[in-house]
């Protein structure tokens, strides 16, 4: 891939004293009480050697499935499901900085090519840098071929980029959803991808505290093959629930649909309120 | 959070029969106790030879990848299929080259060398270590609990039919006593002529 797009490298300059030292410290730290292998900074992610090698914390200090950095984002709202002929993905519509709100008309999605969108929550700037960086790398492919990646091979070369990353000196804290129509083969696909950048095909997705909610109702009512109406239904039913339990007010959710006649977005009334036992 | 080999959970598990060997992995996905994908299998064909893959779900998928490509490349220049015991040290020496920075995984190699016709499996640590066994190999989140179902079931020159009977049985008991692996599993049976690929469904909770 060519280089005009990588504007990391200026990015890698400017920080590098900054966290050389501090991770320098880390390793120190682990590295005396580590149980077995030594291991430098070179090549692992930098939470990674953290959890690696330092002494476990007791579980029951740590609520968060996630490292401590990705906070923010367990409460953005990422969801995704497949059916028939279509892909819907739903982001939040919420910016959040902390506990403040700045903007409740956030899109959390680009379009890659024609039939396929990614979904991103994760710390602020790495979200948009690493999705624009896709997404110009995407279309300078259909441009330089004259014809689109597929969804999958689009789902694998974000998880390629996303994995080099991972073990560079500042990796991207981003979690994806990536929504797709394959034309080849004629059907929907929704792939899932967090910031450790594994990669998973699924027929329905969430990211953050949304999988805690949404995945149990998804499990009951999704099947494969449903109709657009019956996905926006039980659309409908997640994000409802999420307005029930989640403590915090996502400012609703930005729906895009993706089928055979490319990206569009749905109309998604959310004034409706819910009730709560 | 817990080491890197145990956040997404995974088992995998090998075993040498008569003429025959095989090798099996479940197929959970999860992120610490919540589940997210009950199709993510660990089990990667190259040609002859199997490559079992447990630990760090995204380095499971970077190390097949970049075996793909190195087992690929090899066949082109080698112009001949690479044997079990070539890739064992492959697949060592690639894990080495990250010494001080290691992929998160415990690979398994099965499968059955075409010159000599003798079965072979090996197990590795992240840093690459061998280890050569007779009988057995197991990995993952449910390693111990293989270990007993293994070191219980298994006995030697099984026949192609009961090494799948037994290596099943092996794994789907070991995996519904670790809460990080199951949701089903994949079983490949190899023979000398003939490669059996079998889902099993196993419990769903």
């Amino acid at each position: 891939m060519p280089s005009i797009f990588r504007t990391r490298v200026q990015r890698a300059a400017f920080h590098r004293d900054h966290h050389r030292q501090s991770l320098l410290d880390i390793y120190r730290i682990s590295s005396s009480t580590s149980d077995s292998r030594a291991q430098t900074i070179d090549d692992t992610p930098a939470d990674l050697i953290l959890t690696a090698l330092t002494p476990s914390t007791p579980t029951s200090s740590s609520p968060s499935p996630h490292s401590s950095r990705l906070y923010s984002s367990s409460t953005e709202v990422l969801l995704g499901i497949t059916g028939k002929d279509f892909t819907i993905v739903a982001a939040s519509k919420a910016a959040m900085r902390g506990a403040t709100i700045l903007k409740a008309s956030d899109d959390k999605t680009r379009a890659l090519n024609s039939h396929s969108l990614m979904a991103f929550s994760g710390e602020a700037g790495d979200t948009i840098q690493f999705a624009e960086y896709i997404q110009a790398n995407i279309q300078l492919y259909s441009m330089r071929n004259a014809m689109d990646l597929s969804p999958s091979a689009t789902a694998n070369f974000v998880r390629g980029e996303l994995a080099r990353a991972l073990r560079s000196r500042k990796p991207y804290t981003v979690n994806l959803l990536l929504g797709g129509y394959d034309q080849i083969t004629d059907k929907p696909s929704l792939y899932w991808i967090d910031y450790l950048a594994s990669l998973a095909p699924l027929p329905y997705a969430a990211h953050g505290y949304a999988q805690y909610y949404c995945l149990s109702i998804l499990d009951k009512h999704h099947h494969p093959d449903i109709t657009f109406e019956q996905g926006m239904k039980i659309l409908r039913m997640c994000t409802d629930e999420l307005k029930r339990r989640l403590p915090v007010d996502f400012k609703g959710v930005l729906v895009k649909v993706i089928t055979k006649d490319g990206i569009r977005e749905e109309e998604y009334a959310d004034d409706h309120s819910v009730a709560c036992p | 959070m817990g080491s890197p080999f145990s956040i997404n959970g995974g088992a995998c598990v090998a075993m040498v029969g008569k003429d025959c060997v095989a090798i099996a992995c479940d197929l959970r996905l999860g992120m610490q106790a919540l589940t997210v994908s009950n199709n993510f299998p660990k089990i990667f064909p190259y040609g002859d030879v199997y490559l079992g893959l447990t630990g760090l779900a995204t380095d499971v998928s970077t190390v097949s990848d970049l075996f793909r490509y190195k087992v690929n490349m090899y066949r082109l220049r080698e112009e001949r299929p690479i044997s079990p015991q070539t890739m064992a040290n492959l697949v060592s020496s690639t894990l080495y080259e990250r010494r001080f920075g290691p992929y998160f995984v415990s690979p398994v190699v099965a499968g059955i060398n075409h010159t000599t016709g003798k079965p072979f499996i090996c197990g590795f640590d992240s840093i690459g270590c061998i280890d050569f066994a007779k009988d057995f190999i197991v990995s993952g989140t449910a390693s111990d609990q293989l270990f007993g179902t293994c070191e219980g079931l298994w006995e030697p020159d099984l026949a192609p039919e009961d090494l799948f009977e037994t290596v099943s049985q092996a794994l789907l008991n070991a995996v519904d006593r670790d809460a990080l692996s199951g949701w089903g599993a994949h079983v490949y049976i190899i023979e000398k002529d003939k490669v059996t690929k079998r889902l099993l469904k196993g419990r769903q909770d």
